[in-house]
């Protein structure tokens, strides 16, 4: 625990009347003020270090201990007697309003027992903690049906339940599950991004998904049936007879379920990739000279 | 008058211990919006945050209305960028180049 000099972080001398205090900290306070300033961590603590500076500096009674015995608040007689003076006078109950004691430093504690007297007033200033931007990695095939989370933040247990159609880099906020407010003040919120993981065959374009799918030369030439898979399972199709190489169908519905509407789905775009056969014998070449020279 | 959805401004004043004047005030500068409900003017309570953060703002640091409109805009366009800068992050990372 170190010593922390007030007059240094308000920028002020020792002999600052109370005016250049108030001065001095408004001025530190709206450039640090958590609410001009969301979510960034740096600025919170600055703010709770002017805060604490103005709380002891503003407060005559506070000052002048401080004055008195700050620097040598470890060694000092005097501290002692006055730090048991003042464990006398709160047992005699003295009470300053919130005394959680969270916001301050172990200085102050050490010093005024974590009494606060608030911003004026005399009113405590309560802000929501800050908030958490998290990332949620899920594959493309969870994203597809709605299921339940379990992971940890900040040694908190969430369980949230993923919606099916969630897009990449789509954020949902979870209320409460942010950082601790200040002074008493409510939780952040927690912000999940969802980082999609695509290792399938399907490309996504919104609720569409797009495939390419082989066709073998015969049933594209005669015609027949072939089997497609889609996230659902798999589905037959019947092939045209002369079916051409880059043909595409859409199988309406079989594409990713519409986000929060229940039922809705996108479409599913197949499209035919027809595959030459390769290391033909000769018998087969002969086979397929006679076609295109017959024809 | 008080329900789940909104909160009078009567009830405010009451609350936060502030002239009406103030509600008004950060009325007729868009600061928040004032609903009619009955014969009362009312704020939804979905936007109380945001009517506090105006209220601290004023009496704790002293910044007036006209501040308080700027600084509102400020806030909205900083709040964009930070979702568009982690959005941006996170592509980056899933593509690897993070």
């Amino acid at each position: 625990m170190d010593f922390i000099d007030y007059y240094s972080i308000l920028g002020l001398s020792k002999n600052a009347g109370p005016e250049d205090i108030k001065k001095a900290y408004r001025k530190l306070a709206r450039k640090y003020h958590p609410d001009v300033n969301p979510n960034d961590a740096q600025a919170k603590k600055k703010f709770q270090q002017i805060n604490e500076a103005n709380e002891v500096l503003s407060d005559p009674e506070k000052r002048k201990k401080y004055d008195k015995y700050g620097k040598d608040w470890q060694h000092g007689e005097e501290f002692e007697k006055a730090r048991q003076q003042r464990q006398g006078s709160r047992q005699g109950g003295v009470h300053f309003g919130n005394t959680e004691g969270h916001d301050f430093s172990e200085f102050f504690e050490s010093m005024f027992g974590g009494a606060r007297q608030g911003f004026g007033s005399g009113s405590t200033t309560r802000f929501k903690g800050e908030d958490i931007h998290a990332e949620l990695k899920i594959s493309l095939q969870d994203a597809f049906r709605t299921h339940q989370q379990t992971f940890e933040i900040n040694g908190r247990n969430i369980r949230i339940t993923v919606p099916a159609g969630v897009e990449d880099g789509q954020t949902i906020r979870v209320p409460g599950y942010g950082a601790p407010g200040l002074n008493g003040g409510p939780h952040g919120d927690l912000y999940i991004t969802f980082s999609i993981q695509n290792t399938t065959a399907f490309k996504r374009k919104g609720n569409d998904l797009y495939l390419q799918h082989q066709l073998d030369l015969r049933t594209a030439v005669l015609g027949g049936e072939t089997t497609v898979d889609t996230l659902d399972g798999k589905v037959k199709l019947s092939i045209q007879p002369e079916t051409q190489n880059g043909t595409k169908v859409k199988l309406r519905g079989k594409g990713f379920p519409v986000y929060r509407k229940e039922g809705q789905f996108g479409d599913l775009y197949v499209t035919y990739q027809i595959k030459i056969p390769t290391h033909l014998n000769e018998k087969q070449k002969d086979l397929f000279r006679k076609i295109f020279e017959g024809g | 008058m008080e329900n789940g959805d909104y909160i009078s401004v009567k009830e405010l004043c009451r609350h936060y211990a502030i002239e009406y004047s103030f509600v008004s005030q950060l009325s007729e500068h868009g600061l928040i919006e004032l609903i009619e409900v009955g014969e009362q003017s009312a704020i939804r309570m979905e936007r109380l945050g945001e009517f506090e953060r105006h209220l601290r703002m004023h009496y704790e640091l002293d910044i007036n209305f006209e501040g308080l409109e700027v600084i509102a805009h400020l806030l909205e366009k900083l709040d964009s960028m930070q979702s568009e800068l982690h959005h941006l992050r996170a592509r980056l990372k899933n593509e690897g180049l993070e």
